[in-house]
């Protein structure tokens, strides 16, 4: 039996432990699960922490910190552990946070309407007016059901006595609900069995009844209304949580330029034209939503966008305007506030809070300051807190000067001691270590009154003795359960049915944007195959013969040059230095492995795996996890294999080589799951037409570029080709002859059964498009129709009894290049004309004029 | 001896905007703050907004500090866009007649038209204003009454600072005890002594402070630069935009800001009963009266330009504003006035 997970846990007595009573006995609570914790083989846990940071990793649940020297995309801590919450505890928390959301859009309705809470001083003007989230265009504005906070989060901490405290207010668009949900599915799975025998409540019923209350106040339709989920975009830190919960809540995901305001309405851009918005969840926040009243400098909003709001055509949840609550300074108020409006005591106190504009508040924390945490009254400051005790000497003096010259911008906070619970760790086998935690609890406004999502967000310091949480320093998180004495509730509370007015079929609300994103997701992952197959062709060709003298690695890295892979022949006269330097000094090796990824030469098939996973972030939410878990898989492969890349080393051959085949394996399932596991709508039309369009014009520019090489006449260059077109088994099944010039052109060119071929690419195309004319409406394309014809009937007689190693510029070979030259033209202008008809407003950028 | 006007001047206004876009526009809304306000030394007679091209939807309503605005949209491409406003106004003295005699401001003189320096002598009624720190007092958190209509002003707002350098400039301006509009006369009159009018210097964008540390700009930098000071120092005031009479009456020097829209601003001075708003038009030195024509007030320029809007498309545009306004000619006083 090995030693107790207790024995070496440290209870402190400065705060409240969240595992252990008072007289160090596991609370009843958690009883259960310590005890499986404690039977649990060391081989067990590490299993479940070797999922969880699989899962996060595959996921890509990443919080993404500014400036982070780590890089953009940072995994996500989750420790399996969660925070354990009795029934009692919780119903007693639970009446808290819903009393709180009531009073503060009581506040808010006050502030925006009547303002009596100014008018009797119940508030100081300079905590609304003096506050840069008071939207002043929002007066007056009616909000349906008289709600402004549909969803509201409030951060709580435990006080060394056992009680809640909140720490702050979330109004503005609460971020965490989508984590909470993503760390429940992972820890969901880590222990099934406790998750089950401990009657956990489940958190799906929540996010029905928030969906249900979206589409009970959204503007009035007769059918089922369209809400959509408004984010800044993915370069915003949550954007994986407003990508997980969109496709969760099922709402299309929509940046500010997808919508638009035409009358007093709003808009969906999708392919097959407007359609009208009722109702926008948003994660950008409020003085951002609309140039046109709100912040002019905003890129990020929909003009016009009030207007609809005070015409009562569309609903905004939370309210614009709601962001005015994230106030340091409010708590302090909030006693007096719950008495007035609601005439009953507040039920959870906040943190002791003086706000330095009034002038006794002021000489008190210049007096406690040691005792004290100073912050910003109003969000826009961007003010750290300041904790009084580390102030010292000049800095302290310098602290009450900022104090007394303008006390109305500063809060002073009594320093709290976070509860601790075990964390398991991540670097000794087995031991529970004790960290500060906070929970993020959230409430949802619904016609039938507020819910509490049962579970919340636990976050978790890296410190033990934590006075702040933030998941932006280097924080984790928990799952949290919540546990009942009653029958666990899998079922919404809501009924809701779907009429058959409500079925939704095909692709109706894709924006225009997604489709573009999707478009170009097709163009890059084909682009990048196609890339790969053929350095890998001259690579393995490098490898096998041990010289870079083999005609047909010659004949290749000329192909290379052909398709730009590499600097043109013609460079190496009158380029810059370093491109001369790949054309002419550097061996063939060394230019093969530049062409993957290299400083010195263009950007390589690096450049447009990153490009295809960029577009793959603009459209995140329209792939399922399997498909992402490609894609972050091409992105670790990425990483992995540049950072092997040093100024003075390259990877070697061997690498390089790996690096093409997992690269192709992991192209071919993307391939795999977009032909399998995507929805036939437009989306999916325009991702094939994107993979159609550039495997077209990459056969055409190969084989044209082929046939024109003088260097592909010697031996073994057939071959390549054939492999280059993934067409080398169906020849060899074909013919029991070496590769012959008229049988593997009839192959890679005209054969329409084969789908590496040109004219397959022409043929499917033709269908795809008369798909889209039929669908969509406009003119019928012949550009390509045309191109298939006469390439049929180009003569492969021309052929016969020609020998290709002698070939030198031959008619058939020069006219055939020249058709598939024209081919390749006419598919880069349908590429333009696409673009042109379907996404050319996503390049126009709102802007905002002034004139006096 | 102050001279004051208390016979109605009328005057016609033709406010034109016209944007010339490089390329087509495919979709505008604009916000428009140019039907002048009614107000109780302002009448607005006639008026008029006409838009080429034609509108797709307009709406009228109120903005949040009462003044008329008017919202429109275009959805269709379009090269250029014209905006052309015409009113007909009275304006009367501001302050009534009986009120400037009880505060035994002056004699009255009834010389609509006539000859005005800008003032360098201080009107009784400005001395006879509480003192300034009774006004700051009354404004801060804790007073009774909360005088709420003022404290929309005394923040922060886009254009408008609060921070120690405003307070340090007006320093000298408010001594201890002074009352509090004629400390106010007397910044007004270091901006216009110290800062230079240069269309040059700076644009709708160029920070406050910046106005501050280079002393020029126009009659908005002057403006807010004039609002940061008052707000520094605790006191109400709000940004007022409008116009002012581009020929003015023979004799007369014509004044800073004509042929554009002109900004000056508006101090809150506490009475027995509520509140007086009292103008100052840093741009000129001067208190505005019947030259000045009240367009609309608010916190900044931000809460009033007279066209805000949003575009999509256009690429480069050109900008042409032109204003103008001519006094009504009344059978009285045609001899004086005119041109």
């Amino acid at each position: 039996m090995p030693r107790s997970l207790l024995s070496s846990y440290l209870k402190k007595t400065d705060r409240f432990d969240e595992m252990l009573a008072e007289d160090g006995s596991v609370r009843a609570s958690w009883h259960p699960f310590v005890a499986h914790l404690d039977a649990a083989t060391p081989e067990q846990m590490r299993h479940r922490l070797d999922y969880v940071r699989r899962r996060i990793l595959e996921n890509g649940v990443t919080y993404n910190v500014y400036a982070d020297p780590k890089g953009a995309d940072r995994p996500w801590e989750l420790d399996p552990l969660p925070l354990i919450l009795s029934p009692v505890e919780w119903q007693e928390l639970a009446s808290a946070v819903t009393q709180r959301a009531r009073l503060l859009n009581a506040v808010l309705k006050d502030l925006y309407g009547p303002q009596d809470l100014l008018k009797d001083g119940s508030l100081p003007p300079a905590l609304v007016f003096g506050h840069n989230n008071f939207l002043w265009p929002c007066q007056a504005v009616q909000q349906p059901g008289e709600t402004w906070l549909h969803l509201y989060a409030a951060d709580l901490a435990r006080s060394p006595d056992g009680r809640w405290w909140v720490i702050a207010d979330r109004t503005q668009a609460p971020s965490g609900a989508g984590y909470a949900l993503e760390n429940r599915t992972i820890i969901g799975r880590v222990f099934p069995e406790q998750f089950r025998d401990l009657h956990v409540q489940h958190l799906a019923s929540f996010f029905r009844e928030l969906q249900d209350s979206l589409a009970y106040w959204a503007a009035p339709t007769s059918e089922a209304p369209l809400i959509v989920l408004l984010t800044p975009g993915p370069y915003n830190e949550t954007y994986f949580e407003h990508a997980y919960l969109a496709r969760y809540l099922g709402f299309p995901l929509v940046e500010g330029h997808d919508l638009t305001v035409r009358g007093e309405c709003v808009y969906l851009r999708t392919l097959s034209g407007l359609r009208r918005v009722h109702a926008i969840l948003r994660r950008l926040d409020d003085d951002y939503c609309d140039p046109l009243e709100l912040r002019g400098d905003s890129a990020l909003g929909v003009p016009g966008l009030l207007q609809a709001v005070r015409a009562g055509n569309v609903l905004v949840a939370n309210a614009l305007g709601s962001g005015l609550l994230e106030s340091a300074a409010l708590p302090g108020f909030l006693p007096g506030i719950c008495e007035k409006l609601l005439g009953e005591p507040l039920k959870m106190p906040s943190v002791a809070t003086w706000w330095c504009g009034e002038q006794a508040a002021l000489e008190f924390t210049i007096d406690h300051l040691d005792e004290l945490v100073i912050k910003g009254s109003y969000p826009s400051q961007r003010f750290d807190p300041i904790f009084g005790n580390e102030l010292t000497g000049s800095k302290r003096e310098a602290m009450i000067a900022r104090l007394r010259a303008r006390p109305q911008a500063y809060v002073a906070q009594e320093l709290v001691n976070f509860s601790q619970a075990p964390a398991w760790s991540t670097t000794h086998a087995r031991r529970l270590l004790p960290r500060g935690v906070g929970l993020r609890v959230f409430v949802a406004a619904t016609p039938g009154g507020h819910v509490v999502m049962p579970g919340g967000l636990t976050r978790v310091s890296a410190v033990s003795n934590a006075r702040v949480i933030s998941m932006q320093r280097g924080g984790s998180s928990k799952d949290t359960w919540v546990l009942t004495d009653q029958a666990v509730n899998t079922f919404s509370l809501l009924k809701h049915s779907v009429g058959k007015a409500d079925l939704v079929r095909g692709g109706r609300n894709l924006s225009s944007r997604v489709v573009e994103s999707l478009y170009w997701f097709g163009r890059y992952a084909e682009r990048c195959d196609k890339t790969s197959r053929l350095l890998r062709v001259a690579l393995s060709r490098l490898v096998d013969a041990g010289v870079d003298t083999l005609p047909a690695l010659i004949s290749a890295v000329d192909l290379c040059r052909v398709l730009q892979l590499l600097p043109s022949a013609e460079a190496e006269a009158n380029s810059a230095t370093k491109a001369k330097a790949v054309a002419a000094d550097w061996s063939r090796e060394k230019q093969m492995l530049s062409a993957i990824c290299s400083k010195e030469w263009g950007d390589g098939l690096a450049g447009d795996i990153r490009r295809l996973l960029w577009v793959a972030t603009q459209v995140r939410e329209r792939f399922s996890l399997d498909n992402w878990h490609a894609i972050n898989r091409l992105q670790h492969q990425l990483q992995r294999y540049s950072e092997g890349m040093t100024e003075v080393a390259q990877p070697e051959l061997g690498e390089a080589l790996a690096f093409l085949d997992q690269v192709l394996l992991t192209s071919s399932s993307l391939a795999g799951f977009a032909m399998d596991n995507m929805t036939r709508d437009d989306g999916w039309r325009f991702l094939m037409i994107g993979r159609r369009i550039e495997r077209l014009v990459f056969l055409a520019n190969a084989v044209s570029g082929f046939l024109r090489l003088e260097s592909a006449r010697a031996a073994g260059s057939l071959e390549w080709l054939l492999e280059l077109t993934d067409s080398i088994i169906t020849y060899r099944s074909r013919y029991m002859i070496q590769p012959q010039v008229l049988p593997a052109l009839d192959l890679i060119v005209f054969d329409e059964g084969n789908p590496h071929s040109v004219a397959f690419q022409l043929q499917i195309l033709v269908r795809y498009l008369d798909n889209l004319t039929r669908l969509l409406g406009g003119p019928r394309d012949e550009a390509l129709r045309s191109a298939g014809a006469r390439l049929q009937s180009f003569d492969l007689g021309r052929f016969e009894g020609q020998s290709f190693t002698d070939c030198r510029g031959c008619d058939p070979c020069v006219d055939l290049a020249v058709m598939l030259g024209e081919i390749s033209l006419a598919a880069a202008a349908l590429s333009d004309r696409l673009a042109m008809r379907f996404f050319s407003h996503v390049g126009d950028v709102s802007r905002y004029t002034l004139a006096s | 001896m102050i001279a004051v006007n208390l016979l109605p001047a009328r005057y016609h206004i033709v406010h034109e905007t016209i944007y010339s876009y490089e390329s087509p526009v495919s979709l505008s809304r604009q916000l428009l703050h140019l039907t002048p306000r009614d107000c109780a030394w302002q009448r607005c007679l006639a008026h008029q907004i006409t838009v080429d091209p034609t509108v797709t939807a307009v709406r009228e309503r109120l903005d949040c500090f009462g003044n008329p605005v008017m919202e429109l949209a275009i959805e269709f491409p379009h090269d250029s866009l014209s905006v052309r406003a015409e009113s007909t106004i009275d304006v009367l003295p501001h302050l009534p007649a009986d009120a400037l005699l009880a505060l035994g401001a002056c004699t009255p003189a009834i010389t609509a038209g006539q000859a005005r320096q800008p003032q360098s002598t201080t009107p009784g009624y400005l001395r006879a204003s509480p003192a300034w720190e009774s006004v700051r007092e009354a404004l801060a958190y804790g007073s009774r009454p909360v005088l709420l209509d003022a404290g929309c002003f005394q923040f922060e707002s886009p254009y408008v600072r609060v921070k120690h350098e405003f307070a340090a400039y007006a320093q000298p301006c408010f001594t201890p005890g002074r009352p509090v509009l004629e400390a106010v006369q007397a910044l007004m009159s270091r901006i216009y002594n110290e800062f230079e009018f240069d269309p040059e210097a700076t644009t709708v964008a160029t920070p406050v402070l910046k106005v501050l540390a280079e002393k020029r700009g126009v009659c908005q930098d002057f403006a807010h630069l004039m609002l940061s000071c008052l707000r520094s120092k605790g006191l109400a005031a709000r940004y007022v935009s409008g116009y002012l009479l581009t020929h003015p009456p023979p004799g007369q020097p014509r004044m800073v800001g004509a042929d554009a829209s002109h900004a000056w601003v508006s101090v809150y001075c506490p009475e027995l009963e509520g509140g007086r708003w009292v103008d100052f038009d840093p741009t000129n030195n001067l208190l505005p009266d019947t030259q000045h024509i009240t367009l609309a007030w608010g916190r900044d320029f931000a809460d009033v330009s007279p066209l805000r809007g949003v575009i999509l498309g256009g690429d480069a545009h050109e900008l042409d504003v032109a204003v103008t306004v001519t006094p009504i000619v009344k059978a009285c006083d045609v001899a004086l006035s005119e041109p």
